[in-house]
């Protein structure tokens, strides 16, 4: 898997994301400055998390016009894999990648703990190593998670199978107290209609090393490694 | 143009401290300068009331690589790389305006810990706030979270650890310590001392404005009933400019161009300047013309006392600066030649074609004033004698595991990020310390901040010991060899004999028990003048511990599992002087501290970190407010598993053994208790077998059967019920 991790001024997630990427497939990601416009040979396009350019404005709003997102869409348009997480996702929806928008959390506090991801579509490259209803355990830490899309668009994204992870609790389900930040469906990740582009509200990164908290998060970056090395 | 007088009374300087610079000068000084005397002759910069005590602190050990003088301590951890770390306050901006305030505490303690080389990671925060039935404490502890955690959450550094207490005694004067750890490469550390006569300073980060200016003589005045009226002197800060120049600076630094390099903090460029030019022993000249200013029309005066955020300053080796210039280009940060090293002694500032500044550097540094303030001991503390037991055991420790001081933090921590940059061994609340691992390496670092100000008040020594001793036991509780202590000192106002002698005392006890445990101090903050209408604060010296274990996976936290066996170490007399039971329970504040048997301590210690190592413990927690059977609940509540206790000895009173708190105590939780006893037998170590894990609830047997689900209940209303 050749995999590049955006850097905008302001992520602060990239390393944690290269750290789970080459732990799964071996290799090390290509770090991108975001004034790069070359993706040329890369199979996976990663936003990781953080404040790019501090969220003064709306989180995500300034990196979706920065010279690198033109070639993210490109990238996309050609039927390329990017994953968007937490600040990552803002930007895909920013950008207009992925539908949507990230508002404050309902408690209009920061969420920093631990989740249950219930895998809502298995089957694509990023849920290869995943069954449909799995739950497993990320990382929370955002202060604007809670996914908003109108009804239509949030029937489409069911109809389509387009919903990839939902906010449940450890027996997977689907309670209020289980989705801290109130996005709408309990919605934690979206795909493209193609189902390469990913946006992902927790942090699957922060769980792959025992040591460190689990590993509950490492089978989305052992399928992605699958999917690129068939 | 002369500054009046009378003006310098207003700046906080003494009528015999303008005296001595109308004889340092020759003449009165002008506005600029008045300013910079000002501000490095406040306490705040100058550290006059307290230096002739500290240097009473050991501070030297194999490990130690930088003590006390620099940006931050810095000691050896292995595999040549070195633990950067310091602890400092931002009380006094706290409580004017606590969501900046808070905020710029976590920027200017990371920023003192990168200037190093080190890269920040980890964060940790000593908070003290007034009685949470006060209206105003609420305002103080949602805005100081809230700082804390939007300043830390953005520049990507986790906050891991800390502590909170409550007491009316900080009513007016909340305590906002902030801690910050790095890593850098053992032979590669930057320091602040300046070399190179002709040699450019170099200033980089954010632009001077107005903000902040004469924060630190603000900071070294008691507060009056004015204080609200204080907020122009809070700074702002910036996060994301703090990232970009972490970033920068850390890519510089992998470069041969830095001489030296200082962060911009308290009094700002006048500091930093000073600083660097008076400690290499050399002059300074300073533009201020190519000082980037976001604000028109700044005078000399504000350029140099303002305390912007997010700005440092070095010298450069010659030759380097286009290279430097593309670094800090390229994280879109200001670069700007702002002077040139000289071989004068003298620090002499231009602006606008004037020189608006011209003063020796001696005095405003090294030989600035030091006063021997009149010490006045604290009486000791009267003995408790007996005291009645009017709730019962069951309902004491319900009680207590729900009050202010020993109730979860969840609400708190849940607002911090923990868990970025992927190393975090043990979150907060999983273990007694912190632990952090090394990137790429199985080396981890356990960190931990600790005061019992209570125990301070009694008796300042005690207190002071008690401060080191408890985070050399958090450190060890994990498993981790304790290297070193920064400190930050937070007192009243030292021109009153009483506080005074409350700071003397307090760093004798820190001294002793530093000696005794080989754990120096490598850096420090005071901060004095908490004081509002004439109330002071609790005397509360804060102990910032940092141990490493050389393997993360030998970490141990304080969950019990089903099974494991309880097993006390060390020795129980019922102390319930200066309690937490005595507070909440009996109702009174008295007694004597617990003494603090440092022999004991060692010992106990040390044989607790070797079973750790030989892998005989599954969970450790030292025995700290609350007493025993709060420790054993804490333990309980965090393993989600109960505990079947037997009742305690003879010769004890029940309440006194199960809330006493007597110091140099761990609870271990073990799978071979036999093993365990027979080993603290060898070692000549107290160790007592207290039961069994297992179970829905925690019992003591004939007193106490309660479910760990309505301990759980009592243990996290608080917070959201109060601030939610």
């Amino acid at each position: 898997m050749r995999a590049g991790i955006i850097v905008f001024p302001g992520i602060n997630r990239e390393r944690d994301m290269a750290i789970a990427l080459e732990s799964a497939s071996g290799r090390k990601p290509r770090m991108l400055w975001h004034t790069e416009t070359d993706l040329s040979g890369l199979d996976l396009i990663v936003i990781p998390g953080g404040f790019s350019y501090g969220d003064y404005l709306r989180a995500g709003a300034m990196a979706a016009h920065s010279p690198i997102m033109g070639a993210v869409k490109a990238h996309a348009a050609r039927g390329g894999y990017v994953l968007g997480a937490c600040n990552g996702f803002q930007i895909l929806t920013e950008a207009g990648l992925l539908p949507g928008a990230l508002l404050r959390n309902v408690s209009l506090r920061f969420l920093a703990m631990d989740c249950h991801l219930r895998v809502e579509r298995a089957g694509t490259a990023f849920t290869g190593h995943f069954q449909a209803g799995e739950v497993f355990r990320a990382v929370l830490a955002h202060g604007e998670g809670n996914y908003y899309a109108d009804e239509a668009t949030l029937d489409r994204l069911e109809g389509e199978g387009l919903v990839a992870f939902r906010y449940s609790d450890a027996g997977g389900r689907l309670t209020e107290a289980a989705n801290r930040n109130g996005s709408a469906r309990a919605i934690a990740g979206i795909l493209s209609p193609n189902l390469r582009v990913l946006g992902l509200m927790p942090h699957a990164e922060n769980l792959v090393d025992p040591v460190a908290g689990g590993e509950d998060g490492k089978k989305l970056f052992e399928g992605l490694a699958a999917a690129f090395a068939a | 143009m002369n500054a009046p007088v009378e003006a310098s009374e207003r700046f906080g300087l003494s009528a015999e401290e303008y005296a001595r610079v109308l004889a340092i000068l020759g003449r009165g000084p002008s506005l600029a300068e008045l300013g910079i005397f000002a501000a490095m002759w406040s306490e705040h910069c100058s550290y006059k009331s307290s230096r002739v005590w500290l240097k009473e602190l050991p501070t030297e050990a194999p490990w130690v690589i930088q003590g006390p003088g620099e940006n931050a301590g810095v000691v050896a951890i292995g595999e040549g790389l070195a633990a950067v770390f310091k602890m400092e306050s931002h009380n006094h901006p706290s409580f004017i305006e606590p969501y900046q305030g808070a905020a710029t505490g976590v920027g200017g303690i990371l920023r003192d810990v990168f200037t190093m080389g080190a890269r920040p990671i980890a964060n940790l925060n000593a908070l003290r706030f007034g009685d949470p039935k006060e209206p105003g404490t609420k305002r103080i502890v949602d805005g100081v979270v809230r700082g804390i955690g939007g300043y830390g959450n953005c520049v990507g550094v986790p906050t891991v650890g800390g502590e909170i207490n409550f007491h009316p005694a900080y009513n007016g004067n909340p305590l906002v310590n902030a801690m910050t750890v790095g890593i850098a490469p053992a032979d590669r550390i930057f320091r602040s001392a300046a070399a190179g006569v002709g040699n450019p300073v170099v200033y980089v980060g954010a632009k001077t404005g107005r903000d902040g200016i004469q924060g630190a003589t603000m900071a070294s005045a008691e507060f009056g009933a004015d204080a609200a009226e204080k907020k122009p002197t809070v700074q702002v800060g910036d996060p994301f400019t703090e990232k970009l120049l972490i970033e920068a600076c850390l890519a510089l630094m992998e470069t041969e161009a830095i001489v030296a390099i200082q962060d911009m903090g308290a009094a700002g460029l006048t500091s930093s300047a000073v600083e660097m030019a008076g400690k290499g022993g050399l002059g300074i000249a300073l533009d201020l013309d190519a000082v980037p200013v976001r604000e028109e029309r700044m005078s000399a005066y504000e350029m140099l006392l303002s305390e912007s955020q997010e700005r440092m300053l070095m010298v450069l080796r010659p030759g380097c600066e286009d290279a430097a210039r593309a670094v800090f280009a390229k994280w879109e940060l200001d670069f700007a030649i702002i002077g040139r090293l000289t071989d004068t002694g003298r620090i002499v500032v231009r602006h606008g074609g004037r020189v608006e500044a011209d003063i020796p550097l001696g005095p405003l540094a090294a030989e600035a004033p030091l006063y021997r303030r009149p010490v006045e001991e604290t009486p000791q503390p009267e003995a408790l004698g007996e005291v009645e037991d009017p709730a019962g055991l069951e309902a004491g420790l319900a009680r207590l595991i729900g009050s202010p001081d020993l109730c979860s933090r969840r609400w708190v921590w849940d607002q911090y990020d923990a868990t970025v940059g992927g190393q975090t061994v043990k979150r907060p609340g999983a273990a007694d310390a912190a632990v952090v691992r090394v990137e790429g390496k199985r080396l981890a670092l356990a960190l931990t901040t600790d005061c019992t100000p209570r125990y301070c008040a009694a008796d300042a020594e005690v207190g002071g010991a008690q401060a080191v001793a408890e985070a050399w036991r958090n450190l060890t509780a994990t498993g981790a060899r304790p290297l070193a202590l920064t400190d930050n000192l937070n007192f009243g106002n030292p021109e009153k004999p009483r506080v005074m002698g409350q700071f003397a005392a307090s760093i004798r006890g820190m001294a002793m028990a530093a000696r005794a445990l080989d754990f120096p101090v490598v850096s420090g903050n005071v901060s004095l003048y908490n004081e509002t209408e004439g109330v002071a604060i609790l005397p509360t010296p804060v102990i910032g511990g940092v141990g490493v274990i050389e393997d993360a996976r030998q970490a141990v936290g304080i969950g019990l599992a089903p099974g494991l066996s309880i097993v006390l170490v060390g020795a129980s007399t019922g102390w319930l002087g200066c309690s937490l039971w005595l507070r909440e329970i009996a109702g009174r504040e008295a007694g004597a501290p617990p003494p603090v048997d440092l022999e004991a301590e060692r010992r106990n210690g040390d044989f607790v970190r070797a079973r750790i190592a030989a892998g005989e413990v599954a969970a450790c927690h030292d025995v700290s407010d609350g007493g025993l059977l709060v420790a054993v609940a804490e333990m309980a509540l965090a393993g989600g598993c109960g505990a079947r206790l037997a009742a305690g000895p003879a010769g004890v009173p029940p309440h006194g053994f199960w809330f006493g708190e007597d110091q140099g105590r761990y609870v271990l939780a073990v799978a071979d208790p036999a093993r365990l006893l027979a080993g603290a037998e060898a070692a000549s170590v107290p160790a007592r077998l207290l039961g069994v894990a297992g179970g829905e609830d925690l019992t003591v047997q004939g007193a106490v059967a309660i479910s760990v689900a309505a301990l759980r209940e009592a243990h996290e209303r608080f917070f959201p019920a109060w601030l939610d």
